[in-house]
């Protein structure tokens, strides 16, 4: 018993190197732990993955030879749609992928595991976002597989390749910005079904009342109101503009966050980091399965 | 009880001190290293009380574990023994009271506390798609440990508890029992001084039981405090050293196994006759040997009597009943098990199977359960008291006959 007494002498000391130290430390030990399961459980990437090619297939083939965007001359081109349609489906991706975040920690609320990490010294923060940036990978790994497929059916960015990692960044800032909703979402339901199912719920209209599928300007005022200034159509239209897939002729509109989508899409991520961020570990501290 | 138990010195005290307080351990003899003996050691808590709703899921416990003990928190599901451990490891904060653990205030040095023990929950808390190693080194770098040292100590304690073989394969592929042990040594990674366990056998068949108890057994030889909740009174009359019983939030009554069943009172006797007829013969020969009211069960021709005064009188009342022709299928003196305290100190038994699994903080229906049974033991409790005095009666009798 000599080494268990050993290790608890050691266990007791405070480490050195602080708080942020300890609480990078733990996150990457969190997140490793979830891509771990990612890696063993490959048919939620699968799953994760199916989902946004077949949207990309259902909008463009099944809507895209019967919306004309505005600006547009002559008959409808349904290539042209494509174009616009894939920064849509890219942010739809991202924020989609966040109903994981959610799931996945309501599962360990309900397995027991939040007691056991949260009777453990490390950092408070340190699970979420474990989680959050396990989600981040995945997210962008998606991302890449979506990318391949839209080339392979057409889709061109031309701009150059520093544009179009900033507008892929965008998008990857927005996905980790919703997993923190997604996180105070699965520590608030009581069940992991409840996570899923409350963690996609409010995503259709944030993704529907937006730029993403169609133009905002062919709706009624308030929804435009709110399409406009929808963080999500902040990050499409940031990633249309860095991408060059914004059609010729296409009407801005006025709204600021339109006028300045980039700068826009990244306040609204942060904003909304900085909030739910705050609200998540608030709840995790006194969470109860 | 509760007055000597509370004029024991709270915070700093020396082991040989609780020691003498206890008076019967020989734990702190056997202290193994002197690496642990800055730790005042030991689980306390005063007036906690938690609500939840209008449930009282605490409603004034205290409790105090000298360094070295096992103390068991026996109650029934809902009585509260979950909402206390919760408190103890820092995971709920009390609505009122105050806790220590190795000395460490719980409510404002969670952090330092976090580092002194080791929790195992109702449930395996481990993650079922990493590895046993992976679960046990994910656990002790989470503890601050380096990664050398976390995996090398995952290696030891799949060495310990049986799980080489298994370890490296995820944790779904394990047995219940196994997963248990899993769970058990992740919350042993630093081999904390306190060691909290909320039902660790629940559910578990008896060789893994005993395969469990025994490696408590190991732990507390080796000078860990633990505390441990259990809805199984042989548990806690096998592994504990000190017995809370909890019931609505509340403790109400503590000391020794055996201080608890002599508090019920004593032995009885347990006679089976042949046939139906012969009950009234035994019976009339049983109360005059008894310290209290007969009870005949007819449908298993079972009479069972009070009695003080051991084996002597046991082969007493076998003479007796031979004499007057009784054919006994069985007889014995049967010793009162906790569930017998449980009974006469609540009115109810120990398990509510009415109530949900786990311990769900006492619900509406618990209640209403437990407070028509406690109207039923107070009756019991009155008939109980007649009928002792009658066999007082009976004995200065037989006294006077001699």
């Amino acid at each position: 018993m000599s080494t268990v007494t050993e290790a608890a002498r050691r266990a007791g000391a405070p480490r050195p190197g602080g708080g942020t130290i300890r609480s990078v430390r733990d996150s990457l030990v969190v997140a490793r732990r979830n891509l771990i399961r990612m890696a063993r459980i490959p048919e939620m990437v699968i799953f994760g993955l199916v989902q946004p090619i077949m949207f990309v297939v259902l909008f463009s083939y099944v809507f895209g030879g019967a919306i004309a965007l505005p600006g547009q001359q002559g008959p409808i081109d349904p290539a042209q749609y494509r174009a616009f349609l894939m920064a849509g489906i890219f942010a739809q991706t991202v924020t989609f992928a966040t109903a994981g975040a959610g799931a996945g920690i309501a599962d360990d609320m309900h397995k027991g595991l939040i007691d056991r990490f949260r009777s453990l010294p490390m950092a408070r923060g340190a699970v979420l976002t474990g989680r959050t940036l396990a989600d981040l990978v995945q997210t962008a790994l998606t991302l890449v597989v979506l990318a391949v497929v839209a080339l392979i059916i057409g889709w061109r960015t031309h701009e150059n390749l520093g544009k179009v990692l900033a507008g892929f960044g965008l998008l990857l800032l927005l996905g980790y910005a919703f997993s923190w909703i997604g996180a105070l979402i699965g520590l608030s339901v009581r069940t992991p079904e409840a996570a899923t199912s409350g963690g996609l719920i409010w995503l259709f209209p944030l993704t529907f009342i937006s730029n993403a599928f169609v133009p905002s300007d062919s709706m009624p005022a308030f929804l435009r109101h709110i399409a406009e200034w929808n963080p999500f159509s902040a990050t499409v239209q940031a990633a249309r503009d860095l991408f060059g897939n914004l059609p010729p002729g296409y009407p801005v509109p006025d709204a600021w966050p339109m006028q300045h989508p980039v700068l826009a899409s990244a306040l609204w991520s942060v904003v909304i980091i900085a909030v739910f961020r705050t609200l998540a570990v608030r709840k995790y501290r006194s969470a109860t399965a | 009880m509760a007055q000597s138990w509370r004029s024991v010195p709270l915070v700093a005290r020396r082991p040989s001190a609780a020691r003498v307080k206890t008076g019967k351990r020989k734990i702190y003899l056997e202290f193994p290293n002197s690496g642990r003996a800055w730790m005042p050691g030991a689980i306390y808590a005063e007036g906690l009380v938690k609500t939840f709703g209008d449930v009282r899921a605490l409603d004034g416990v205290d409790i105090d574990v000298p360094e070295g003990t096992v103390l068991g928190l026996l109650g029934p599901n809902g009585a509260g023994k979950t909402t206390a451990v919760r408190v103890l490891t820092t995971l709920l904060r009390p609505d009122r009271g105050r806790a220590e653990v190795a000395g460490i205030d719980v409510l404002e040095r969670p952090d330092d506390v976090r580092r002194a023990i080791g929790l195992s929950g109702q449930f395996a808390a481990v993650d079922e798609y990493l590895t046993g190693r992976e679960n046990l080194t994910m656990v002790g770098r989470l503890y601050q440990m380096g990664a050398k040292e976390a995996k090398a100590r995952a290696g030891e304690l799949l060495d310990r508890f049986h799980l080489a073989d298994a370890g490296d394969r995820p944790a779904k592929t394990y047995s219940g029992g196994m997963r248990r042990r899993l769970d058990l040594a992740a919350a042993l990674v630093v081999s904390p001084p306190v060691m909290f366990m909320d039902e660790p056998t629940t559910g578990l068949d008896p060789r893994n039981r005993q395969q469990l108890w025994d490696v408590i057994q190991e732990l507390v030889a080796g000078g860990t405090t633990l505390l441990l909740t259990t809805q199984y009174l042989e548990e806690a009359d096998h592994l504990a050293h000190d017995i809370c019983v909890v019931d609505h939030g509340r403790v109400i009554a503590r000391g020794t196994s055996d201080q608890l069943k002599a508090q019920t009172g004593g032995e009885r006797v347990e006679v089976v006759v042949h046939t139906p007829e012969q009950l009234g013969t035994a019976d009339e020969v049983l109360r005059g040997f008894g310290k209290g009211a007969s009870k005949i069960e007819p449908h298993t021709r079972k009479i069972t009597v009070p009695v003080t005064g051991g084996a002597k009188l046991l082969a007493e009342v076998i003479r007796e009943l031979d004499l007057r022709g009784v054919e006994m299928d069985d007889v014995g003196l049967r010793r009162p098990t906790l569930d017998d305290v449980f009974i006469s100190l609540t009115g109810h038994a120990a398990e509510t199977p009415a109530e949900g699994a786990g311990d769900g903080d006492g619900t509406g229906d618990g209640d209403a359960a437990a407070a028509g049974a406690t109207g039923r033991g107070r009756g019991r409790r009155k008939r109980g008291k007649k009928a002792a005095d009658q066999g007082g009666e009976r004995r200065a009798a037989r006294e006077a006959a001699k």
